[in-house]
């Protein structure tokens, strides 16, 4: 049997941040235990129709799962074991913010099942942080390391944020050097992009705030990947890297187009060949809970064709990139038959590098992966 | 029943653009009745009926009212519309001469405006009658006697007498239909004398074909008779005469003085040109009607199919509209940059406007407009002389004598705040300054000779923006001018785009080619490359800016759910990539070809 991954939404923050236009708000502790009930009883409607499937990851993402109280995380996890099968060797992650996390509650969280914690630590300069609205410091990323490998955790991410209102490359480099000492075995690196709904957007149109010059910004991407790079880490992905064998199983299960279902508000699921997501107001999501059906407010029906670009669109964002192979015996026919002409055309203009078997991004490519995705839809 | 020749009138209403002339012929089509008294019980219904099941719209150009003065005499006016604007002046004269009257209608707050004087003087050409009417008197704003002073003063008509109206309440407009009575003379012309009458306009419906607007000046005409067009020299077997009231009603036959409609199975309009005129090839008359003129065009621009949009189509559309407009033509060409399109030719500006909403409207197509040139004239060292309106088609400089461009003399009417402004700009546009005349302490009349290829430039534009919208235009052609006239190229990562070529004066070209530059390094995305775009005139770079690399173009996350919304974002930047025409490797969105038109606010 086939196994899916299984995301679950905690849409609460104990504030937002200023960049920030994912479905979270900051909760209230009513509401909050609400809505940990109504994820519960999600979970058992879930099951009653995936229950068949073997959950190979989890991950417990937000918001800030650590808002929920320290036995929550147990009983939604219990849950889960309860109604579906968890593989022995299952990837768990949660998403914890540095500065909010006791020793007791990372002890609770290790018992419950957790075996990978994902850190936001974005930046080790507290000047970066408090203009993007973070409320931890960087001394707090420190502390709550140790609280971590204390309780016994042994696979850390942290995710980092360059491109940051008035950062230079210096300071980058800084937060790369601080957070090696980390010693963490996996790092997100992402450049920072304004979403239109969002405080820093707003400054930014202002001009109350200034950006690095998107030149800086490259130079943070490429430099900031050769110095982890040079201390033990290997990029898989154009925004992640990881210590050998600590790659990121849930994500990589995204992009593989492997099944996966997501629980909560405005959470996605992918499986049995329906894309569907919940809905993402919380009023909706309590009724049809209620009414003892799926919380779906829409759906989108992935043709063959559309299936097979997102495949390469994701694939190709893989440090391990398109593999002939692979290719063929998913679609049964030929890669280069089909794309030799895009192919080409972005291998002259320095985008994609091609071996015996298979393609992939330069560097180059790595800066403008829309253009070679665009050139693999439909 | 005929009526007595001199109970007709025939007149126009003319005025400045929202002056009240509609409302004008609203309320006298209301005061009057459409049909004489014997006429309204034969009504002619089933006829009515069978056009309105058939859908067909009767564009009114001529409406037949009847009114029974306080003379007790039934009087028979033909009110005949006129197009209001200066692209469609030769249009205008047309039905002013089928007119003896005209009523100047002036607005009692706005005074004389610069259409008013050029219909005016359009109908003061013809020998017109002109009944000054003061509309609008209701308003607090109104100053009738200062207008009636202005009236005199600028125009040099008697208007003591002038009714003083209120068009929309209906406020004294029995005083225009009694002076329309007194003062417009009955039509003369003999009905037994060889028919001589004139086209004042024509239309085509694909049930009937061309319908003609006409003036029976001589003679009589009447279905079953062969007729001749004595410019064309067409002939054709008239198949219905009659009049326009609400609707088209059959006569038996339309004698000197009266206004109608005739239909002859005439498949397209330019075989029925405005202002031509029909005779009886059997009897025919010796001298045809003066003033026709085959309409010219004086501003040209290539029309081109959009991406995904097919030529034929565009082909077809525009034959359609040509079959209903004399004055359009068009003819194939090719441009490096476009593909194959259409180079067509226009009365001016706002007809041009017109075909191309006309085509995008009604027609639905996606199209792109070079833009717009005039016909300019060049002597070569040869000797020759060429008339040329597509920039691409200039010889080569070595071969050039001499150039010359179209002037205009035009008349700009504004309130006297504005005048440093408007000649700032037509400094700005080479203008030669004439005189000022002051029509009252506040407003003036500038006027100028202005090269019309400023004005079709971004002319009407700029004068809207700097003066608010108070001023207004008119213009006709005067000649042409010697001129240092230059061919400006446009290099796209050092390829020139031949839709972008422009004539220009010498003196405007490095501003011209700066501004376009400029506007295309904002309307071009960027590239993986540096993209330069030169002005160029020959081989000297007159302007240059650069379109830097992208050097970015990557979404960091991309997880479960993005997936679906990262896969939008690519299609549409797929989409825009499809509306983008492909010059050299460089992508170049539709609108670039549009932005260049455009008025630059920061000048």
């Amino acid at each position: 049997m086939k196994q899916i991954g299984l995301y679950i939404h905690i849409p609460f923050c104990e504030k937002k941040c200023y960049y920030c236009d994912f479905t979270s708000v900051p909760g209230n502790m009513e509401l909050i235990r609400k809505y940990e009930k109504y994820l519960i009883k999600e979970i058992v409607i879930q099951a009653e129709k995936f229950g068949k499937y073997d959950i190979g990851t989890i991950f417990i993402g937000g918001g800030t799962p650590s808002v929920l109280e320290q036995t929550s995380i147990g009983n939604i996890l219990g849950i889960i074991r309860e109604r579906f099968k968890i593989v022995p060797d299952a990837e768990i992650s949660m998403e914890i913010n540095p500065g909010t996390l006791t020793y007791e509650k990372a002890v609770s969280y290790k018992n419950a099942g957790i075996n990978r914690v994902s850190m936001g630590i974005q930046s080790m300069n507290d000047n970066n942080l408090r203009i993007i609205g973070r409320i931890h410091s960087k001394d707090q990323v420190v502390s709550t390391v140790d609280i971590l490998r204390n309780a016994g955790f042994e696979n850390i991410n942290g995710d980092l944020i360059f491109g940051l209102p008035h950062q230079s490359v210096d300071d980058f480099h800084k937060t790369l050097d601080k957070v090696k000492e980390l010693n963490l075995e996996h790092i997100s690196m992402y450049g920072l992009i304004l979403e239109e709904n969002t405080l820093l957007y707003h400054w930014y149109k202002k001009g109350l705030v200034s950006m690095p010059s998107e030149d800086e910004e490259r130079h943070m991407y490429h430099s900031g990947i050769r110095m982890l790079e040079q201390n033990g880490y290997r990029q898989y992905e154009i925004s992640n890297l990881a210590k050998k064998g600590f790659e990121c199983r849930h994500n990589l299960g995204y992009w593989k187009l492997n099944p996966y279902i997501g629980v909560g508000l405005s959470s996605h699921s992918s499986i049995d060949n329906r894309r569907y997501w919940n809905t993402s107001v919380f009023n909706e999501y309590f009724s049809m809970i209620d009414e003892n059906i799926l919380p779906i407010s829409g759906e989108e029906t992935i043709s063959k064709d559309l299936m097979e670009s997102e495949y390469l669109i994701l694939r190709i964002r893989l440090n391990e990139g398109i593999s002939f192979v692979d290719y063929e015996t998913r679609f049964n026919r030929s890669f280069m038959q089909k794309y030799e002409r895009v192919v080409n055309k972005h291998i002259e203009t320095g985008l994609l590098m091609i071996s015996e078997d298979r393609i992939s991004l330069t560097d180059k490519g790595k800066d403008l992966s829309n253009l070679v995705e665009v050139d693999f839809l439909p | 029943m005929r009526v007595k020749q001199e109970n007709i009138r025939n007149f126009s209403i003319i005025a400045h653009i929202d002056h009240g002339k509609s409302t004008l012929a609203d309320r006298l089509i209301e005061m009057t009745g459409m049909l004489t008294s014997r006429e309204m019980q034969e009504q002619v219904l089933d006829k009515m009926d069978l056009e309105r099941e058939r859908g067909i719209t009767i564009k009114l150009k001529a409406v037949r009212l009847v009114y029974k003065a306080k003379d007790g005499e039934e009087y028979v006016f033909n009110l005949i519309d006129t197009p209001g604007h200066v692209d469609f002046n030769y249009e205008v004269s047309r039905s002013l001469a089928a007119c003896e009257g005209a009523v100047l209608v002036v607005d009692a707050t706005q005074g004389v405006e610069a259409q008013t004087l050029a219909n005016v003087y359009l109908a003061i050409d013809q020998d017109l009658e002109i009944l000054p009417v003061i509309n609008k008197i209701d308003l607090p704003s109104a100053r009738p006697e200062e207008i009636i002073d202005e009236i005199e003063d600028i125009i040099g008509i008697e208007s003591r007498d002038a009714p003083l109206i209120s068009a929309k309440d209906g406020l004294n407009v029995e005083q225009v239909l009694e002076a329309i009575v007194a003062k417009v003379p009955a039509p003369l012309g003999d009905p037994k004398a060889p028919l001589k009458a004139l086209i004042f306009d024509s239309y085509y419906d694909s049930y009937k074909g061309v319908t003609c607007y006409i003036r029976v000046f001589e003679g009589q005409v009447k279905a079953g008779m062969i007729v001749k067009m004595m410019a064309t020299e067409k002939s054709f077997e008239v198949t219905e005469v009659g009049v326009n009231t609400s609707k088209h009603i059959p006569m038996d036959s339309l004698s000197a003085g009266e206004v109608g409609y005739l239909t002859a199975s005439i498949k397209n309009v330019k075989e029925a040109r405005v202002g031509d005129t029909i005779t009886d090839p059997k009897n025919p008359t010796p001298e045809p009607l003066p003033g026709y003129k085959k309409v010219i065009p004086m501003v040209y621009c290539g029309i081109y199919p959009a991406e995904g949009e097919d030529f034929n189509t565009v082909r077809d559309a525009l034959e359609k509209l040509q079959v209903n407009d004399a004055a359009l033509v068009f003819e194939p060409e090719t441009s490096v940059a476009l593909g194959f399109g259409f180079r067509c030719g226009f009365l001016g500006l706002l007809h041009m406007e017109i075909v191309q909403e006309r085509l995008e409207r009604e027609f639905d197509l996606n199209i792109i407009t070079t833009a717009p040139s005039v016909i300019y004239r060049i002597t070569k060292t040869s000797g020759e002389v060429i008339e040329i309106q597509n920039p691409s088609n200039l010889p080569a400089p070595s071969e050039i004598s001499y150039m010359e461009e179209p002037v205009v003399s035009a008349s700009i009417m504004t309130p006297t705040e504005y005048v440093g402004p408007i000649m700032e700009l037509c400094q700005n546009k080479r203008g030669a300054f004439k005189n000022m005349e002051y029509l009252e302490e506040t407003r003036v009349v500038l006027h100028y000779d202005l090269p019309l290829n400023e004005v079709i430039y971004d002319f009407f534009d700029a004068l809207k923006s700097k003066t608010r919208g108070y001023a207004s235009l008119d213009y006709e052609l005067k000649g042409y001018q010697q001129s240092e006239l230059v061919k400006m190229d446009i290099l796209i990562n050092a390829e020139l785009v031949d839709a972008f070529s422009l004539i220009v004066h010498e003196d405007k070209a490095y501003e011209r080619g700066r501004s376009i530059a400029e506007r295309l390094v904002d309307v071009i995305p960027r590239h993986q490359f540096a993209v330069p775009i030169q002005a160029t005139i020959g081989t000297k770079v007159i302007a240059r800016e650069t379109i830097r690399a992208l050097r970015k173009d990557v979404l960091a996350k991309c997880y479960g759910g993005d997936i679906s919304r990262k896969r939008k974002l690519l299609e549409k930047q797929k989409e825009g990539k499809k509306r983008m025409r492909q010059i050299g490797s460089v992508e170049v969105p539709q609108e670039a070809f549009l932005t260049v038109l455009k008025y630059d606010e920061k000048k």
